[in-house]
């Protein structure tokens, strides 16, 4: 990268840690309160390097990457079946609403107690948070595909196969890469809820270990700072590939 | 009659294309049905260059697409060397108004698309696409991405596109409607001279007279909707034709006659 592209992004990095350390001096707030940035910043390389966060990391990457991938694929087929058949949407979108609508947070609970504390859980409510945006940016963007293209690829007696790979997926692909996104970042606050609800390890259980037994507020503020850093770095892993995919129109 | 000063010819039985005492209707919104096409009757020979002129609405469009099978009609019939069209055919090939290219893919991967499609081995492709190139004269442009050509650049790749599974007719929607009137005389030259080398039937759809009358060896008029063919000129003007033919006696005489039959047609 070049500087001139750096150098905005490490001055708002400065500016915020500046603005943070002001109201830590004007409030006069206690360390269990607000600790300062530098406090943070030491806490969190500290934690990285005894090696008390990784685990965590790892396991909750693990949930996100499977939830996703579920929630992502199942969204995909279900997506392009809402845009192409009437009936689909009529029996399928009340529910697909109705479970977008009930908060994953009071469902959480409940899932853990079907599915256990284990992996399952967190795979079943990542898959559920990720499954609403992909879905509908699935069928928006399968409704979009020009009218004009589908009957040029009847003239050249493309099969419905072919219209699929050749025609609906590379046209709906910039919109489905826009739900993605979005769930890539829902699947991580998923990850975090289920692990609330009930885990052995992983980054929200590390939260509730630093505000707990621990009472660790630096250690809960180097968590919350590593799972932003986590939703960051796969957000930019969609807009990667959605510049591979589609930046050469 | 005003059209009796011009001799009708219907080819034989030998016709390339033929449609028969062909309807078609499309459901209006407001309810009931819009006819666009009634008793429609006509022949073309193999070989032929055919302009099909009318008013906006007329069904003109929908001609194509019946020849193309992209459209079923409600009475009559047509066929392509004697057997009925049942749905789009390697043999028709069309052009569309708009290019229709799609944009994630190069020009030279867009005149492959037809042959992609059908299954041809991409050794062949290659070579096809090759040639295809060249004949519309886009060398240099095989791998630019649509968006970077211009609206008439891109009806070229479009027609290549059209051309790539060697159709025996191809049918063009006013496809240099939306070019300026100069690129449009050069590519109707260019098209003219391509007729020459593949011996291709063509069906053109315009609006415009004189381009009508320079391509076609008949122009058939068709009427306000619901619409059948209400003439059917002969122009009688040697080939390679230029465009200074459209200057000559003969030229002034048929757009005078077309333009009779256009007017009665929307009195």
């Amino acid at each position: 990268m070049k500087v001139s592209s750096v150098a905005p992004i490490a001055g708002a990095v400065v500016a915020f840690a500046l603005a943070w350390k002001a109201i830590v001096i004007l409030g006069g707030y206690p360390v269990f309160i607000l600790p300062p940035p530098e406090t943070v910043a030491r806490r969190f390389v500290e934690a990285w390097a005894s090696g008390l966060i990784w685990p965590h990391v790892a396991v909750t990457l693990v949930e996100v990457a499977i939830g996703f991938a579920v929630g992502a694929g199942l969204a995909l087929g279900c997506g392009y079946l809402l845009a192409r058949s009437r009936l689909a949407e009529r029996v399928l979108s009340p529910y697909i609403v109705a479970a977008q609508a009930t908060p994953i947070l009071a469902l959480a609970p409940l899932l853990a107690l079907w599915f256990g504390t284990g992996l399952a859980s967190k795979v079943v409510i990542c898959a559920l948070i990720v499954f609403f945006p992909v879905a509908v940016a699935t069928m928006v963007g399968i409704r979009a595909v020009d009218a004009r293209l589908l009957e040029l690829a009847r003239s050249l007696r493309a099969s419905r196969r072919q219209v699929l790979t050749t025609l609906e997926i590379p046209a709906a692909l910039p919109a489905i890469l826009g739900g993605m996104r979005v769930g890539v970042t829902l699947a991580v606050v998923g990850a975090i809820v289920g692990e609330w609800a009930g885990a052995e390890r992983g980054l929200g259980v590390l939260i509730n270990l630093a505000r707990g037994s621990l009472f660790d507020i630096p250690l809960l503020f180097a968590t919350l700072g590593t799972i932003a850093l986590l939703g960051v770095a796969l957000y930019l892993v969609v807009v990667l590939v959605e510049r591979r995919l589609v930046g050469a129109r | 009659m005003i059209g009796s000063t011009a001799v009708r010819r219907t080819p034989g039985l030998d016709a390339r294309v033929r449609l028969g005492g062909v309807g078609v209707s499309f459901p209006r919104p407001s309810g009931g049905r819009l006819r666009a096409l009634e008793g429609l009757d006509l022949a073309i020979g193999a070989g032929e260059v055919i302009s099909v002129i009318g008013p906006n609405g007329c069904g003109k469009s929908t001609l194509l697409r019946l020849i193309a099978g992209l459209l079923d009609p409600d009475e009559g019939s047509v066929s392509v060397d004697g057997a009925p069209v049942r749905g789009p055919s390697e043999r028709v090939g069309i052009v569309f108004q708009e290019p229709r290219l799609l944009p994630w893919r190069s020009v030279g991967r867009n005149i492959a698309y037809p042959l992609e499609l059908a299954g041809r081995p991409a050794a062949a492709l290659t070579e096809r696409v090759g040639q295809l190139i060249e004949l519309v004269g886009l060398r240099d442009f095989e791998r630019a991405r649509p968006s970077q050509l211009s609206g008439g650049m891109s009806q070229r790749a479009a027609l290549a596109r059209a051309l790539a599974l060697a159709p025996d007719v191809l049918l063009l929607d006013e496809p240099f409607s939306a070019l300026d009137a100069l690129t449009r005389e050069r590519f109707n030259l260019e098209l003219l001279s391509l007729w020459a080398r593949t011996d291709t039937t063509i069906v053109a759809v315009t609006h415009s007279i004189p381009e009508a009358i320079f391509l076609a060896d008949r122009v058939v008029v068709l009427s306000p909707r619901p619409g059948r063919v209400v003439a059917d000129v002969e122009v009688e003007l040697a080939r390679p034709r230029t465009l200074s033919d459209l200057d000559a006696a003969a030229a002034s005489q048929i757009a005078a006659i077309v333009r009779g039959h256009l007017e009665a047609g929307a009195a």
